[in-house]
C-alpha cells in the first residue's frame, strides 16, 4: 500500500501589519502623497539653468582663498570662537550632569525625573540659531549671547545622552556597590561613573566639535565669534576671504575629530 | 544571629515571590538555599540587605531590626552583610584593587574614596585578602581582564573586606565551570570557617550544595519545603522541591565524589 505523500507546509514571513486592507491602504496612501507632493513642487527650469553659470562664477570667486588681507579679523574671530566653544562646552556639560542624573529613570524619583526630562525637552526644542536670536535680544550683540545659546543647547544634548547612558548601565554592578553600604555619591563615583565615563568623554569631544561649528552660525545672528567675520566678508563680496575662513573652520573641525577619536580609544 | 520572621514579598506586578518565610541562621553556619528558578531564592537574600524592599515581616540581624531602618542606618547595617554575586558584579572598568577597596565604602568618607586615598589598614587588608586568594599580583589589572574564576575571587575579597558577620551569596558558581565552581565553593566555606561567618548561599546545583553546606533549605514557590541536613535530601524531598524527576543519579553521585573532593587543591 502506498501512503499519500504529506502535503508540503509552506512558510512565509509574517507581515509587519497583519490586516491586509490596512497594509495596502497605507502603502497606497504613501505613494499617492508622494506623487502629489512632487507635482506640487514648482521647478522653474529656466531659473535653474540661469543659476548654473552664476554658481560657477560664485564658486570661482572663492578661489584662490585669501588668508592674508583680512588675517587680523580671521585670527580674532577664530580665537573668539574657540574660547566661546570651550566656555560653552564646559558650562553646558557642568550643568547637564545634575540634570542628566535627575533625568535617568533608574536614579531619581518620579517628580525629579519628570522635571529634568522637561528641562531637557525644552532646551532641545530650539535649534542653536533660535536660542542665539533670543540671547542676542536679551543680552545684546557679542560673544556672551553666543555662549548662552551654545550652553543651553549643550545641556539638552549632553543631558539627554547622559541620562540614557545611565539608564543602560549594568544594574548588577550598581547593586554590588550599593550592597557594600556605600553612600549615594560614593555609589555614583564607583558604580555609575566608571560605566558611563568613556562614552561621555567621547560625547563631550563631539559636543565641542558641534559647538565650534555652531559658533560660526550664532555669529551670523550677532552672537560673536568667527560667524560675524564670515558674515562681514560675505557682505563685502570678499568671497576669497570667506573661503579662507571656511577652510580654517574645516581644518579645526577635522583636527578636533581626529583627536577625539584618539582620546576615545585611549579612555576605553 | 539572623532571624527572618513571616517575610513576604509581593512585586508590583502582583507576583508573590515569598510567602511568610521563617528562617533562623545561627552564627557561623553555612546554609545552602536550593530550589528551582523563580522559587524566590534571590528575592530572599536581597530582602535581607534590602536591595529588594520586603512587603511584610521582620528581619533581625543580631538584635537590630533591618526592615525599619532609615537610609543612613541601612547603609551602616549593610556593612555587616556582604554580598557575592552570580555574574561576579565587579565594576569592570575599575582595577582589581579599586574593586576590593570598594568593599570599604561604607566605612570611609566620600572624599577619601573619591581621591582613592583609603586608610593604610584597608590597603594592607586588601593585599592580604588578594594574597589569600592568589591574586595579589593582579591588583592593578582592570577587572574585565580577569577570567571568571579570578573575578569571583575578587568578588569574595570585596565581600570579606567589609568585615561582615553574614555573607549573602547569590548563585556564586552559575557562570563557572565545574572545577572552578568547586574551588570557589570550597574557598567560600573555608573563609566562613576561618572567620566564623554565617552564610546563605543560593545555589542551583544540588550536588555542590550537599557537598559543602551543613544545612540545606529548599524553597519552592516562595515557601520553605525542606530544612535539614544534606543527607536528608531523599528523592521524595527533591521531588517536593523541584518536581517529578529521577533523582537517584543525583544522590548516588554525591556519595561517590565526596571523598575524592578532599584531594583537589586550589589551583591559581
Amino acid at each position: 500500500m502506498i501512503s499519500k505523500a504529506p502535503a508540503q507546509r509552506v512558510w512565509k514571513r509574517k507581515p509587519m501589519i497583519t490586516n491586509p486592507k490596512l497594509r495596502w491602504g497605507l502603502i497606497g496612501g504613501v505613494v499617492v502623497y508622494l506623487i502629489i507632493a512632487f507635482y506640487t513642487m514648482e521647478v522653474d527650469w529656466g531659473r535653474v539653468a540661469a543659476g548654473m553659470p552664476r554658481a560657477e562664477r560664485f564658486l570661482g570667486s572663492f578661489f584662490p582663498p585669501d588668508f592674508t588681507s583680512r588675517w587680523e579679523d580671521i585670527y580674532v574671530g577664530i580665537v573668539e570662537s574657540l574660547w566661546m566653544t570651550v566656555v560653552s562646552t564646559v558650562v553646558g556639560i557642568a550643568i547637564s550632569i545634575p540634570v542628566g542624573l535627575g533625568a535617568a529613570r533608574n536614579l531619581s524619583s518620579r517628580p525629579v525625573y519628570l522635571f529634568c526630562r522637561g528641562v531637557l525637552a525644552v532646551s532641545r526644542t530650539f535649534p542653536e540659531i533660535i536660542l542665539a536670536l533670543f540671547a542676542v535680544k536679551l543680552f545684546g550683540f557679542g560673544p556672551f549671547a553666543g555662549i548662552v545659546a551654545l550652553s543651553i543647547a549643550t545641556i539638552g544634548f549632553y543631558g539627554k545622552l547622559l541620562a540614557e547612558d545611565i539608564e543602560d548601565m549594568d544594574p548588577v554592578q550598581a547593586e554590588a556597590i550599593k550592597s557594600t553600604g556605600a553612600g549615594w555619591f560614593q555609589w555614583l563615583n564607583y558604580a555609575v561613573q566608571p560605566q558611563v565615563m568613556p562614552r561621555m568623554i567621547g560625547l563631550g569631544m563631539y559636543r565641542f566639535d558641534i559647538n565650534f561649528r555652531e559658533s560660526a552660525v550664532v555669529g551670523i545672528v550677532g552672537g560673536g565669534g568667527i560667524g560675524a567675520t564670515l558674515l562681514t566678508s560675505f557682505d563685502r563680496y570678499e568671497f576669497d576671504t570667506s573661503a579662507a575662513i571656511l577652510l580654517v573652520i574645516i581644518t579645526i573641525v577635522m583636527f578636533v575629530e581626529y583627536s577625539s577619536g584618539f582620546i576615545r580609544k585611549w579612555v576605553q | 544571629m539572623l532571624r527572618i520572621e513571616n517575610l513576604t514579598k509581593r512585586y508590583k506586578t502582583g507576583d508573590t515571590a515569598l510567602k511568610s518565610v521563617n528562617l533562623e541562621v545561627p552564627k557561623g553556619q553555612v546554609l545552602a538555599l536550593i530550589g528551582p528558578s523563580g522559587a524566590g531564592k534571590s528575592t530572599l537574600i536581597r530582602c535581607v540587605n534590602r536591595l529588594v524592599e520586603p512587603t511584610e515581616g521582620r528581619i533581625l540581624l543580631g538584635d537590630k531590626e533591618l526592615t525599619t531602618l532609615g537610609s543612613g542606618q541601612l547603609r551602616k547595617a549593610r556593612r555587616s552583610m556582604a554580598m557575592i554575586f552570580q555574574e561576579y558584579a565587579l565594576v569592570e572598568r575599575l582595577s582589581v584593587m579599586e574593586n576590593v577597596l570598594s568593599g570599604r565604602l561604607g566605612y570611609v568618607s566620600f572624599w577619601r574614596s573619591f581621591t582613592r586615598r583609603f586608610p593604610q589598614s584597608d590597603v594592607t587588608e586588601a593585599y592580604r585578602l588578594l594574597e589569600r586568594v592568589g591574586l595579589d599580583h593582579m591588583a592593578d589589572k582592570r577587572a574585565d581582564e580577569l577570567s571568571g574564576g579570578q573575578r569571583q575571587r575578587v568578588g569574595i575579597c570585596r565581600a570579606l573586606i567589609q568585615n561582615p558577620a553574614l555573607l549573602l551569596v547569590d548563585e556564586p558558581t552559575a557562570s563557572l565551570d565545574p572545577k572552578t565552581s568547586r574551588q570557589i565553593m570550597r574557598l567560600i566555606c573555608e573563609l566562613c570557617e576561618e572567620r566564623g561567618l554565617a552564610a546563605i548561599i543560593n545555589i542551583h546545583d544540588v550536588l555542590l550544595a550537599q557537598m559543602f553546606a551543613k544545612r540545606i533549605v529548599g524553597l519552592q514557590l516562595g515557601e520553605i519545603v525542606y530544612d535539614g541536613v544534606p543527607d536528608g535530601l531523599t528523592p521524595d524531598q527533591l521531588t517536593l522541591i523541584y518536581g517529578e524527576e529521577d533523582w537517584e543519579a543525583t544522590i548516588d553521585k554525591v556519595k561517590d565524589e565526596s571523598d575524592e573532593i578532599e584531594s583537589i587543591e586550589i589551583v591559581q
